[in-house]
């Protein structure tokens, strides 16, 4: 298929029913909200569902609701909304159940704004609702890995029965570029029978499933998440994903830097290799689970004399770099926000100062 | 290489839809791009803005501070961006609505009427098209007649449309090229 020019957010729109998910909850939201705008008009075509929630916990579990029932769903949303579907996510995590969030990242604390951010950081990645769980949480850093993030999501949520999280920032979603739906990561909906409550008639079965969170039991409980726990542990050991940019040879200096910020900072590392200063980059593409390993690795490098946290954040995804490096070289921190995305130029400065 | 237009004036004018025109005509061609707009929070009539990077390998920064070019539709945007504009680069300035120049002298500084020439056309509506025109002619940033290509893909569906904007590629472009070549410095 030949290359479209399309806006993040309409691209993620279109990557979830090319991957088969006609199930769309939503409530709008800056700057996110062309996925709704765009899906309103598509779902019907396809013969899916589009519904606006009254609110975004209303949308929260009205995907709880339908991913029990054994159907692909997904929302996408902007923080303050993610807030509200927090709630949804932990117990959709804890009954078990696969669905796909999209979170478009504005500036916060609060309602704070509506640029670009990385501010959702620890929400995604460490918690957001209650309680011991874990999402696979995968950012893109340009529309067609956006795309392909989006249609690679359903298969994992159900692989893993947990909630995916594609973390993108504001930009990700405005950006337009070409992208096109790869034919190979269109998948089948799995099997859901032996746990789905999708009525004892349709699969033939004498047998009750039940969906549930509530584990009153403290033994039963404690093997309930322990079996979650085995899942996470399996996310580490098969999912981390990452791209190093300039790695290969000798550095001084070690960028990690992900979604749009780690494209200004390979422009950056493009001018300071032009100046005759390597520095080399790992940009984490699932950020929970974390390539601490391939940090670890490339901070150890003999010439490696600092690595730097890059975010657009106040300092967040810097404490598992901290724990990746595990006091090999220093670990530095550098971001913005508030919508003010650094420049190359910036970058430059920051690396700059401290070599 | 890699080049950037910034398409900037006031909402209405077409702005965002110049910029995808650009960009549409360079994915065409075969070229890396991405099309960056302002999304700040805005009031019917205010600025707009939006960045076109073309390039010939994959695009790192979707943030520009200097672009390459600047397509000013109306005289908040010359002030404003004028002076980022990269030294070489081609400066289009809607000459009906902007009484002032943009003072730079290591730029080819281009004067288009394009809301006058639209309205003659018919529809001030058209004075992007003029714009774009006028830009691709003058900078030979994409292949002139790809982009008119671009232009009518665009209208497709909108068949009344089309003969407006084919004449607005048209006058765009002989506006553009009678201006003789600023010296730069």
């Amino acid at each position: 298929m030949a290359k479209v020019l399309m806006k993040g957010n309409e691209a993620i729109g279109e990557a979830a029913i090319r991957a088969g998910c006609l199930n769309y909850f939503a409530y709008p939201i800056t700057p996110q909200s062309e996925v709704a705008e765009y899906l309103a008009r598509r779902m019907p075509e396809v013969n899916g569902v589009f519904l606006q929630g009254e609110s975004e916990v209303a949308v929260g579990y009205m995907l709880f609701g339908a991913a029990g029932a054994g159907e692909r769903v997904f929302t996408t949303s902007s923080s303050p909304g993610v807030s509200l579907m927090s709630e949804a996510i932990s117990y959709i995590a804890g009954a078990q159940c696969p669905a796909v969030f999209v979170n478009i990242i504005r500036g916060g604390p609060g309602l704070g704004g509506i640029l670009p951010s990385q501010g959702d950081y620890f929400q995604s990645v460490k918690g957001g609702g209650h309680g011991d769980y874990r999402m696979l949480v995968m950012a893109p850093a340009s529309v067609q890995e956006a795309v392909e993030m989006v249609m690679t999501a359903f298969p994992l949520a159900e692989k893993y029965r947990n909630p995916v999280m594609i973390l993108g920032d504001g930009l990700i979603g405005q950006m337009m570029e070409p992208v096109e739906f790869p034919e190979h990561l269109r998948s089948e909906p799995s099997k859901k029978d032996d746990w789905a409550t999708n009525g004892m008639d349709t699969r033939k079965s004498a047998t009750r499933n039940l969906v549930k969170s509530l584990y009153l039991d403290p033994e039963a409980l404690n093997n309930h998440n322990l079996l979650l726990k085995s899942k996470y542990d399996r996310m580490k050991q098969e999912e981390v994903r990452y791209e190093s940019y300039n790695a290969e040879g000798e550095y001084q200096a070690l960028i990690v830097s992900y979604g749009t910020m780690s494209r200004v900072c390979r422009t950056a590392i493009d001018h300071l290799k032009e100046e005759g200063i390597e520095v080399g980059m790992i940009r984490p593409q699932t950020v929970f689970p974390f390539p601490e390993k391939a940090i670890h690795e490339a901070a150890s490098k003999e010439n490696c004399r600092v690595v730097l946290s890059i975010e657009m954040s106040m300092g967040q995804m810097v404490e598992d770099v901290e724990r990746a490096v595990m006091g090999k070289r220093p670990v530095k921190w550098y971001g913005k926000c508030g919508g003010e995305v650094p420049t190359p130029e910036e970058i430059i400065e920051v690396v700059k100062e401290h070599l | 290489m890699q080049s950037e237009v910034m398409f900037a004036g006031f909402g209405g004018q077409g702005i965002l839809m110049c910029g995808k025109l650009l960009a549409h005509t360079a994915m065409q061609v075969g070229y890396e791009v991405a099309w960056i707009p302002s999304y700040g929070p805005e009031m019917r009539g205010g600025t707009a803005y939006c960045t076109v990077v073309i390039s010939d390998r994959p695009i790192g920064s979707p943030i520009i501070k200097n672009p390459a070019h600047l397509v000013a539709m109306n005289r908040p945007s010359l002030e404003k961006f004028a002076p980022v504009v990269k030294p070489g680069g081609v400066i289009l300035v809607n000459e009906s609505l902007i009484p002032v120049r943009s003072g730079r002298e290591d730029v080819d500084e281009i004067l288009v009427p394009a809301t006058g020439i639209a309205k003659e056309l018919g529809s001030v509506k058209a004075a992007n098209i003029v714009a774009l025109s006028a830009f691709v002619a003058r900078s030979g940033i994409v292949d002139f007649e790809a982009m008119r290509e671009a232009v009518r893909e665009e209208f497709s569906g909108k068949e009344k449309f089309l003969p407006l904007n084919m004449a607005a590629i048209d006058a765009g472009r002989k506006s553009a090229l009678e201006q003789p070549e600023t010296e730069t410095a």
